[in-house]
């Protein structure tokens, strides 16, 4: 079996690391409220979408 | 027919996935309205309009084929006697899917998925015919507002949009635009 022959430096494993990058979360204002709330799902606030209220708050 | 589904199923096995879908669709004809993740929602959804389409045609062996997926004979009572026939206007389109986001914990897609709730108005004619015929409705109004913008009804706009169906829709710009005539004809 392949295993590596040597221990990979701190250095290295910083220099790869540093390539995990986060991306905001896409985001639209809710028509009810004008919170941030996901593309096509329910708005977290105040519970509508499409004008219904889908969900109590 | 719903398209066959595509990938693995859920629970990693074909029984189990009938299982969770047939216990999916007894809660949704319990409540009404049932949250779930995502994924199992849009694989419920065909399962639950073919049980709902069974028990508008409510005879004996649609009722056995129901039993077959819904082992809760309560609920089968309750589909085929209350559900069935608020959905006797409707053809297909009977539950809804609003998604809801990440649930806390595994970061989920959730859904709601329930019953819509019946149609007011009963719609006669076929979706695609009637919205075919509201388009050339409007096209022709169109046409005779740009040649004759004095005999163009002022309500027929504001009753379009008010309006919940294409289909009364056109047939109140038609009685509209006659209405408008006779009283151009009062006018006279």
């Amino acid at each position: 079996m392949a295993v590596p022959k040597r221990k990979m430096s701190r250095s290295n494993t910083r220099s790869r690391r540093a390539q995990w990058k986060t991306t905001a979360v896409a985001t639209v204002a809710c028509p009810q409220c004008k919170s941030p709330k996901l593309p096509h799902a329910a708005c977290t606030v105040c519970g509508t979408y499409n004008g219904r209220q889908v969900i109590e708050v | 027919m719903p398209t066959p589904t595509k990938g693995p199923r859920l629970g990693g096995s074909p029984a189990h996935e009938r299982l969770m879908l047939a216990n999916l669709a007894t809660a949704l004809f319990q409540h009404g309205r049932i949250t779930t993740t995502e994924t199992k929602a849009r694989r419920l959804r065909p399962l639950a309009e073919q049980l709902i389409t069974k028990a508008k045609r409510g005879d004996l062996h649609a009722r056995r084929r129901v039993l077959g997926v819904v082992k809760d004979k309560d609920v089968v009572y309750a589909l085929f006697d209350q559900i069935a026939p608020r959905y006797a206007n409707r053809n297909g389109g009977y539950t809804r899917i609003v998604k809801t986001g990440p649930r806390k914990g595994d970061a989920a897609p959730m859904a709601i998925i329930e019953l819509v709730e019946e149609l007011a108005v009963a719609a006669p004619a076929p979706e695609k015919t009637a919205k075919k015929a509201a388009a050339k409705k409007a096209a022709q109004q169109d046409k005779v507002e740009a040649l004759a913008p004095e005999e163009t009804p002022v309500g027929s706009g504001a009753a379009d949009q008010d309006a919940e169906a294409p289909v009364s829709a056109s047939g109140e710009t038609a009685e509209a635009r006659q209405d408008s005539d006779e009283a151009n004809e009062n006018k006279a």
